[in-house]
């Protein structure tokens, strides 16, 4: 058990290093780093003076190790457009961006589910294959088109919901939440059920497939014979068994769905990282592109890590496997 | 014995059915004239594709031809509406430009954008796939721990990644170096999955009779793995490959949309509805429903197409 831990960590580190090489390779090689922080009319010496300051001269692995240093104390250096530490910058869109994951995530889980559940039990009825055909087509659309299409709808022509920004947002310390007042509310609906539709379709899918396969197996054939109903049968036995997958994938989805943010986030003009990294992709704002990669690897190789000591607490045969190895 | 003999003519009388007729009798053919789905799916795609070939020569007007173009045109809802114009069936974009013959287009750039990134995609990950499978070692553990890596990461991301470093390093606002970028950062964010499926086939392939024979006559290891090897474990690199067409095409489209792919001087399907995007709330909805539609049915059909020939080749289901 403690091997597997310790070799799944190992192995999350070097993910994790790889990616640092990556973001510093970006950082060092594309583009020239004084040349983005000074002006025009800086003489060459000043520009070597500046260059040596900062280290630039010195052999790459050197630089590369003060990279990571650096990164472990969160310094990025300074966005090249907004001339602010990157920390600062990211730090104010995080809250805006895990609000949005996470509302979406809910909704998903709640409409999901239970349509899941529906499908599985009544096969064949139209309300199911309604449920089928429109979970496809929602995941032919691409997200953006979603977005635009729910604008289209909910703000242009029936203008009920607003089609940008955040609402009204309050300060809780470092925090900044949008839950707590009507407008950031109202603000939240499009952009959440647009970055869910895709994990609801996932959700209801996988909830019905692994319903069709838990209704089929022996212990519920004997619950029915012990005459429970089909109440407890449905939710109590199958949709419970269910559920351990469907939460691995929500999990696992998490990160997808902050890469998906960055879409749902321009089309709403969302103010999180997505649309920060977007920005800085358009402008080459190598810094901000620099951090949000480390930022995004950190949750996804973090997600993964947990996923999988998870399965090894919970699955024994997975005990077994990894002691045998 | 003599039951063995005896059996020998009547096996030659039994003619061989005619080609035409093989085909009919293939399960692939068979499966696809027994699901009406597919047949409205391959129709529709099939429609897109030749609309998107032949847009030079159906189009009603050429919307790179800016002597055609007329800001007098400008802004024109489709014909059927009560001040549109009969000579744009779709209505007008800000320029003038015929939405309809803009679509027509639109989904060439899109499609071709989307094969050619498959087949980059294809080509990288089948490469590695077989080396990787065939010579196994170090070079294998280092092809699919990259595999590993870019795995975690979702395939827009990386193609964002990509598409920001090219265009950090040059000059991407050209049409041309824009295009190749998108194909190039579109097709090596989904290398992965070619690879681990071909690197599979590989080791089951590697140590069968055929190939050792090869190795017996001294063929070299390249010729064993792309004539012997390679045509043997194609199968299921088809049926990705269709599967992610679809998936190529909304990665563009989004590209495009973000304004990190084709510049507004050559739009694809996305890039059209970047532009109508802006038009939205002023209520000039043709400019970006339009494509958009084509862009989801085009998208929706060849992911039916997909779903088809993965359940039609897969034995398990049939």
């Amino acid at each position: 058990m403690l091997a597997f831990v310790v070799r799944r960590a190992l192995q999350a580190l070097l993910v994790m290093l790889v990616v640092a090489l990556i973001a510093f390779t970006l950082f060092r090689f594309v583009g020239d780093p004084i040349n983005q922080m000074v002006g025009l009319d800086t003489s060459i010496a000043e520009r070597a003076q500046l260059r040596e300051m900062l280290g630039l001269n010195d052999p790459v692995v050197v630089q590369f190790a003060r990279f990571i240093w650096h990164a472990l104390h969160l310094d990025f250096a300074i966005s090249y457009q907004f001339k602010q530490p990157v920390v600062a910058l990211i730090g104010e869109r995080f809250p805006a961006t895990i609000e949005l994951a996470f509302v979406s995530a809910l909704f998903a889980l709640l409409v999901g589910i239970p349509m899941g559940v529906y499908t599985a039990l009544h096969r064949g009825s139209w309300l199911s294959t309604v449920f089928l055909t429109v979970s496809l087509v929602g995941i032919s659309l691409p997200v953006f088109l979603t977005g635009i299409l729910l604008i289209f709808l909910f703000a242009v022509t029936l203008g009920v919901l607003p089609s940008f920004g955040r609402g009204e947002v309050v300060h809780l310390g470092f925090w900044t939440t949008g839950l707590l007042t009507a407008s950031g509310l109202r603000a939240i609906v499009l952009p959440a059920v647009t970055l869910g539709l895709f994990q609801l379709t996932l959700i209801m899918r996988l909830v019905r497939s692994e319903m069709l396969e838990v209704l089929r197996t022996d212990y519920i054939k004997f619950a029915r014979a012990r005459g429970l109903s089909e109440r407890a049968i449905n939710f109590g036995h199958a949709l419970r068994n269910t559920l351990v997958p469907v939460i691995t994938i929500v999990g696992l989805q998490l990160g997808s769905v902050i890469a998906f943010a960055i879409i749902t986030e321009t089309v709403f003009q969302w103010p999180g990282m997505g649309l920060l990294f977007l920005i800085a992709v358009q402008n080459a704002d190598i810094p901000v592109t620099a951090a949000y990669l480390l930022l995004v690897a950190a949750i996804f190789v973090a997600i993964n890590l947990i996923v999988d000591l998870l399965y090894v607490a919970i699955d024994p045969r997975i005990r077994v496997e990894a002691r045998g190895v | 014995m003599t039951g063995v003999d005896a059996e020998v003519p009547r096996l030659s009388i039994t003619r061989r059915p005619s080609r035409v007729a093989a085909f009919f009798d293939h399960d692939l053919v068979y499966s696809f004239l027994h699901s009406r789905v597919t047949i409205v799916a391959a129709l529709v795609t099939l429609a897109i594709v030749l609309a998107a070939v032949l847009a030079p020569w159906i189009a009603p007007h050429d919307p790179f031809d800016l002597r055609q173009l007329s800001l007098l045109d400008s802004h024109l809802p489709p014909a059927w509406a009560p001040d549109g114009d009969r000579r744009f069936l779709l209505g007008t974009d800000d320029q003038g430009r015929d939405v309809l013959s803009a679509i027509l287009y639109g989904s060439r750039i899109s499609l071709t954008v989307g094969l050619l990134s498959v087949a980059l995609a294809a080509a990288v990950g089948i490469a590695l796939g077989l080396v990787a499978g065939y010579v196994r070692g170090a070079l294998d553990s280092i092809i699919m721990r990259a595999a590993d890596v870019q795995l975690t990461f979702p395939a827009i991301l990386i193609a964002l990644l990509i598409d920001g470093t090219i265009r950090a390093l040059g000059d991407a606002r050209n049409e041309q170096t824009a295009f190749w970028v998108l194909v190039l950062s579109i097709g090596l964010s989904s290398w992965v999955q070619y690879a681990r499926t071909v690197r599979g086939s590989t080791l089951v392939e590697k140590n069968k009779d055929y190939v050792l024979a090869a190795q017996l006559i001294g063929l070299d290891r390249t010729s064993i793995l792309f004539r012997h090897v390679l045509p043997n474990v194609m199968g299921p690199v088809l049926v990705i490959a269709t599967i992610n067409l679809g998936l190529a095409i909304i990665l563009e489209a989004t590209l495009s949309f973000l304004g990190v792919g084709l510049p507004p001087t050559e739009p694809s399907l996305g890039t059209l509805i970047s532009i109508g995007n802006k038009f939205l709330f002023a209520g000039e909805w043709w400019i970006a429903i339009f494509p958009g539609v084509t862009l989801a049915g085009l998208v929706l059909a060849v992911n039916l197409l997909g779903d088809w020939m993965r359940d039609a080749l897969n034995p398990k289901l049939r």
